[in-house]
């Protein structure tokens, strides 16, 4: 470890004064939220300590088939959380899963084979988290937008459906508006890089004593990552589930 | 017969809507029907264009169940025109390129400039954003895109519902002229004066057509 990362446990408990302001702030405002604070922080890190324990296990073994077997799980909890988080549609979990898992693997095969990553455990599982996360994100933010649309143009696509459309023709533009809510935040982070928020890639690597010269190649190399990982994941979640709004004979069912 | 149901039952939260409905419509037919709002009129038509599934009972189209048909093909003969349609996309030249989109055809200007012009609406129409339309205005080019691909039947749910006179007046004569033409049309309509015109009147009532005349 470098000699500039010291966190000792008295730093720790220091940098809980923060968490007890928050509790503080809901109590003095009557926000309610201070059981939420305490079981989330709990939570963070028992979660945190677990992974920490078990990344320090995998990197120590360094065997490939582990690491990608920590990297499924990753993709696993990630799917899991999208499917609780939107509804639970039917078949939700397994094109939360798809989604996810292609573009994570594609993403992530891309920079392995262009030699940016090493299929080592110190790199591969952190790289498949923040991969996952955001194409978890963007599925969350696709899924929740199609809802919308679709309650809001129900209409317009029972007119399109009684003229003989199919629910892909039907579809289209709701289809295509749900990626681009997704993409979105991603692109738009994109464009404030460095000038609004040092990201996690390139602070840690600064923390870690890196040129920050050196860091910014990691921190581009995410942008492009993160960029590939949302769009695909997006795409597939939408295209397997919309027809999930259809029946058998083309009749629109909204959820309420 | 071009269109027929038998035995329709249909149920919705444990009340009946219609029960063993039983209607047979030929060919070039120009059917109105009749009744109060809640007898089940809207939610006939609804049931002939595929838009809701018999309780019980069956909707055959030129002797063929209408399950056996792929439900786009089947609307695109059964063109059903909902009651005040909102159109879609920007303009009305997105409403009425979709028919062909949908259905892989170049767009047939000719016939769209001949349609607008049946329903008093110039061609230049087509480039109007869909806002920028009355409701009159509105309801026509919903007509026209129904019209466009040639149905063989066309359902009309109470289409002249809140139209002022005049584009009430185009729109019956479009309807007429479909009907001469040799289209069948099924038409629920509140209005007095369409039902005192109509030729073919059926009331709906206790969840069957029932005619009365």
């Amino acid at each position: 470890m470098s000699s500039n990362l010291t966190v000792s446990n008295l730093s720790l408990v220091i940098a809980a004064l923060g968490m007890v302001l928050a509790i503080g702030i809901s109590t003095k405002e009557k926000l309610g939220l201070h059981k939420d604070i305490l079981y989330s922080v709990a939570r963070a890190i028992v979660q945190l300590t677990v992974v920490g324990y078990v990344l320090k296990g995998v990197f120590h073994v360094a065997n490939l088939w582990l690491t990608l077997a920590l990297s499924l799980i990753i993709i696993l909890n990630a799917s899991w959380n999208s499917y609780q988080r939107n509804g639970k549609q039917k078949r939700g979990f397994w094109y939360s899963f798809l989604a996810i898992f292609c573009s994570t693997t594609f993403t992530i095969g891309l920079l392995v084979l262009s030699g940016s990553i090493k299929p080592i455990a110190q790199q591969l599982v952190p790289i498949t988290g923040m991969v996952a996360s955001n194409s978890m994100v963007a599925i969350g933010l696709a899924f929740r937008a199609m809802r919308t649309q679709y309650q809001q143009q129900e209409q317009q696509v029972n007119e399109m459906l009684a003229l003989g459309a199919t629910a892909a023709q039907a579809s289209k533009g709701i289809l295509r508006e749900s990626i681009k809510t997704a993409m979105q935040p991603t692109i738009d982070s994109a464009k404030t890089v460095g000038l609004v928020a040092l990201p996690g890639m390139m602070s840690g690597l600064i923390f870690a004593g890196v040129d920050p010269v050196y860091a910014i190649k990691y921190q581009i190399m995410v942008v492009f990552m993160l960029l590939s990982a949302t769009s695909l994941g997006s795409v597939i979640a939408i295209y397997l589930s919309y027809r999930s709004y259809f029946t058998e004979r083309l009749q629109l069912k909204v959820p309420r | 017969m071009i269109i027929e149901a038998k035995d329709l039952d249909y149920q919705v939260d444990g009340r009946q809507i219609l029960h063993q409905l039983n209607l047979g419509v030929t060919k070039g037919d120009y059917l109105t029907i009749a009744g109060p709002s809640g007898s089940g009129k809207s939610t006939f038509l609804k049931l002939l264009a595929g838009f809701l599934t018999p309780s019980a009972g069956t909707i055959e189209f030129q002797g063929r169940a209408q399950e056996s048909y792929p439900i786009p093909a089947y609307r695109q003969q059964v063109s059903y025109c909902i009651q005040q349609p909102l159109l879609f996309g920007r303009t009305v030249q997105d409403n009425l390129a979709f028919p062909y989109a949908i259905t892989n055809q170049p767009v047939d200007t000719a016939r769209i400039n001949h349609l607008l012009k049946a329903v008093d609406l110039p061609p230049r129409y087509v480039e109007k954003g869909i806002t920028e339309l009355s409701g009159g205005e509105r309801q026509r080019v919903a007509l026209v895109r129904n019209l466009l691909l040639e149905p063989a039947v066309l359902l009309l749910d109470e289409v002249t519902t809140g139209l002022d006179e005049a584009s009430k007046q185009i729109v019956l004569h479009l309807l007429e002229t479909e009907h001469q033409r040799g289209k069948t049309l099924i038409k629920v309509t509140h209005d007095a004066e369409e039902i005192e015109a109509a030729g073919h009147l059926l009331h709906m009532k206790g969840g069957q057509l029932i005619n009365e005349q």
